[in-house]
């Protein structure tokens, strides 16, 4: 169809690269905070992530204590390089940045450009050339610990795991190297129990439950509505697409006092039960649809060979079924995973027993506000799952949202 | 004991537990209750078969009866009652929520929501879905389009505040009003219009969802159909909206009501962009501002959130019932 007459080559293009511009703006938005996650604290705020391949200008402090002060005539003369000081050595140490101005106080750090001569408040000269090296002269004795130097270096581009281990340890590089020369391992170090670590693995710890239970209830359910005959079925069959659409607000307050009065309280098993309460509807309706339309004739074929109906679901129904019961499952993984609102009513409010998406919103957002790297990482340490599931199972995704659109 | 370890026994206890029990009461409604032999062998049969059904559902039934239909009535009869919970207060929490301006805001931005998502989703889906259909490379886009979908609210909504941050060199939107000499703002917190960027997350997520139904909706429909107007000269444009999109409008509806009920639901994206500040409060996000501290206004919020929901309810019930016939 695609030489049909009134489709030009023209309107060929438009659409290309119309589908072309909607697909870039679907995914700026999640590749700026993914290119984030990777990127040195500093260097965000100091430029976009679409500028994150280039080099990028930030400003430094050091003290000029790397040279002996000689005494050329009347006056003292230090000299050095700016990238070798104590106080800066560590971020240039794979030495390719470049000066482009320096200054001598806080208020204007790049206040002369590299290579020109700048006046030092005890009137001498300061000279800091675009390689790093310097020239102070002062008619005074310069003090040991050197003349305070402030100075713009385009940094090259510095990509690093760094804001993924400090958001998973809860700890920073100086304090996780601490812990390593203190003997502990990585993975002691992982299980500290402020880290988003923990949270990761409680997610897993609701979502798998979650997932597997309404399955089997579901499957046994659905099999008794789409084969077997009894008064009220078509009655139930309504209220289950009615309970389809039953706002979670609703369920909240009375459920929490349920468990509450049963002694279940806030803790794990009372947020499996309520996600496997909340992700029935679903499930039945799905499966049911799917099963329905399986073919009589096998069915009817076993019960003549006199199959109960137990053996024809598990032997018949359930193996054939495994498309739905795959799409259900990736269904109420992404879901559970995904959550906030039961997770936050569900579960205890203490950092330990957090999933992470209640981590973020509701302690990282407020803690970490501006903290943009160690957001785009624990926001990713949270995507990266359900994205991989979700890349890998598509198709039974999509088949399951065909079967029943309706949630 | 660690809640994984918590978790694994669980997943055994609840796997084996399900299996069990449906084994089990299976085996004894057999063999024991209703044994096909003896005198009354025949009319046991008939009353195993009448009775494996309600066996099959009870599980069901029992989690749907607690977990959604208990609470539908408890959080009607829990709305009437004060704060504390011991004294009958009939309509009052509702009196006090529709004189509560945040609870009107609440409500006419959701009015807002439902109205604007939908549409803006089901359009840009069946836009890309249409596009996307003979393209060579269409799946790919399809599945970058798509992939929304798996991220959580609250991630999304960190990668859009991320999108709309306020420092030219941070936010994508804010470096774009620099570049044409703009001053920078902050879109959360333009009053009336933050809605409308707060949608637009939704709207991202959502689109995939209304791109997949509605193409493969579109494969569906005749190709003679399609070919008989192409012969006519119907001109691409034509094609579309006079051929195509009349005889999808049934998915377009299901589309529609179904990102609809979502768009009630939601909460997570106002509660992690504004908390329901500037003005951007909608009903979910009002009800937990009561949640734990005054249950009676949180579930008198969530009863008119499914109030709310009913008619959609109504609607579904009616469209299911109509394909069973």
């Amino acid at each position: 169809m695609d030489n049909i007459a009134g489709k030009s080559s023209g309107l060929k293009w438009a659409v290309n690269i119309s589908v072309a511009l909607l697909v870039i703006a679907w995914l700026i938005p999640t590749v700026g905070l993914f290119v984030s996650s990777f990127r040195d604290r500093d260097q965000i705020t100091a430029s976009g992530w679409w500028n994150a391949p280039f080099s990028v200008e930030l400003t430094y402090r050091t003290r000029a204590n790397d040279g002996e002060p000689v005494q050329e005539g009347d006056l003292w003369v230090v000299e050095g390089n700016i990238f070798a000081t104590s106080e800066v050595s560590e971020a240039f140490a794979s030495g390719e940045a470049a000066v482009t101005a320096f200054g001598v106080t806080g208020r204007e750090p790049t206040a002369y450009p590299a290579g020109t001569e700048g006046e030092t408040r005890d009137g001498g000269t300061l000279t800091v050339n675009a390689d790093g090296s310097y020239r102070y002269t002062t008619a005074e004795t310069p003090d040991d610990r050197g003349l305070r130097i402030y100075f713009g270096a385009d940094t090259p581009p510095d990509f690093t795991m760094d804001n993924y281990l400090t958001i998973l340890t809860a700890q920073t590089e100086e304090e996780r190297e601490e812990a390593y020369a203190a003997g502990q391992t990585f993975w002691e170090i992982l299980s500290d129990e402020n880290g988003v670590f923990r949270n990761f693995i409680n997610t897993f710890t609701v979502t798998i439950p979650s997932t597997v239970i309404p399955i089997l209830i579901a499957a046994f359910a659905a099999y008794a509505l789409a084969w077997m005959d009894f008064p009220g079925r078509g009655l139930l069959i309504a209220a289950i697409v009615g309970l389809l659409v039953v706002p979670l607000q609703l369920a909240l307050v009375p459920l929490l006092n349920l468990h509450n009065q049963i002694g279940i309280g806030q803790s794990f098993v009372g947020i499996w039960l309520a996600h496997t309460g909340f992700g029935l509807p679903l499930a039945i309706y799905l499966l049911r649809n799917y099963m329905v339309g399986l073919p009589r004739d096998i069915i009817e074929s076993a019960k003549v060979d006199g199959a109960t109906d137990f053996q024809i679901f598990t032997k018949i129904i359930l193996p054939l079924s495994f498309p739905a019961l795959a799409s259900f499952a990736i269904f109420q993984f992404l879901w559970t995973w995904n959550d906030l609102l039961v997770a936050k009513v569900f579960l205890p409010s203490d950092d330990a027993s957090k999933v992470m998406t209640v981590r973020i919103a509701d302690d990282l957002l407020g803690s970490r506000g501006g903290d943009w790297g160690i957001l785009a990482a624990a926001a990713f340490v949270s995507i990266a799952v359900p994205v991989l599931v979700f890349f890998t199972m598509q198709r039974y995704l999509v088949r399951g949202l065909l079967a029943g659109s309706v949630k | 004991m660690s809640p994984l370890l918590q978790g694994v026994i669980t997943i055994f206890v609840g796997v084996f537990g399900c299996v069990g029990y449906f084994y089990a009461a299976n085996l004894v409604l057999d063999k024991v209750i209703f044994p096909p032999r003896g005198p009354h062998a025949g009319r046991n049969i008939n009353r195993a078969t009448a009775v494996r059904p309600w066996l099959f559902l009870f599980p069901a039934i029992f989690a749907l009866s607690l977990y959604l239909v208990y609470p539908v009535i408890g959080s009607l009869w829990r709305s009437m009652h004060n704060r504390a919970g011991d004294e009958f207060i009939a309509l009052d929490n509702y009196l006090f929520l529709f004189e509560d301006p945040e609870f009107l805001q609440a409500l006419f931005n959701n009015a807002l929501w439902a109205l604007v998502v939908p549409a803006a989703a089901t359009f840009l889906g069946l836009l890309v879905a249409q596009l996307t259909d003979r393209l060579s490379w269409g799946n790919i886009a399809k599945s970058l389009i798509f992939m929304p979908m798996a991220i959580s609210f609250v991630g999304a909504s960190l990668i859009w505040k991320f999108v709309y941050a306020g420092d030219p060199d941070i936010g994508i939107i804010n470096a774009l009003r620099d570049g044409i000499g703009l001053d920078p703002m902050d879109p959360v917190q333009v009053p009336f219009w933050n809605n409308f960027f707060l949608m637009a997350i939704l709207v991202w997520i959502q689109t995939g969802f209304a791109m997949v139904i509605l193409s493969a909706a579109l494969r569906g429909i005749p190709e003679e159909t399609v070919e008989a107007a192409i012969i006519d000269g119907a001109n691409p444009f034509q094609l579309f909206f006079k051929i195509k999109v009349p005889q999808i409008m049934g998915t377009i509806v299901v589309v529609w009501t179904t990102i609809t009920i979502l768009v009630l639901k939601v909460f997570d994206i106002v509660y992690t962009m504004t908390g329901g500040n500037f003005g951007t409060q909608i009903l979910p996000s009002y009800m937990m501002s009561f949640m734990f501290r005054d249950d009676g206004r949180a579930t008198a919020v969530a009863v008119v959130i499914m109030i709310v929901v009913l008619p959609v309810m109504i609607w579904n019930i009616r469209q299911a019932q109509k394909e069973m016939r």
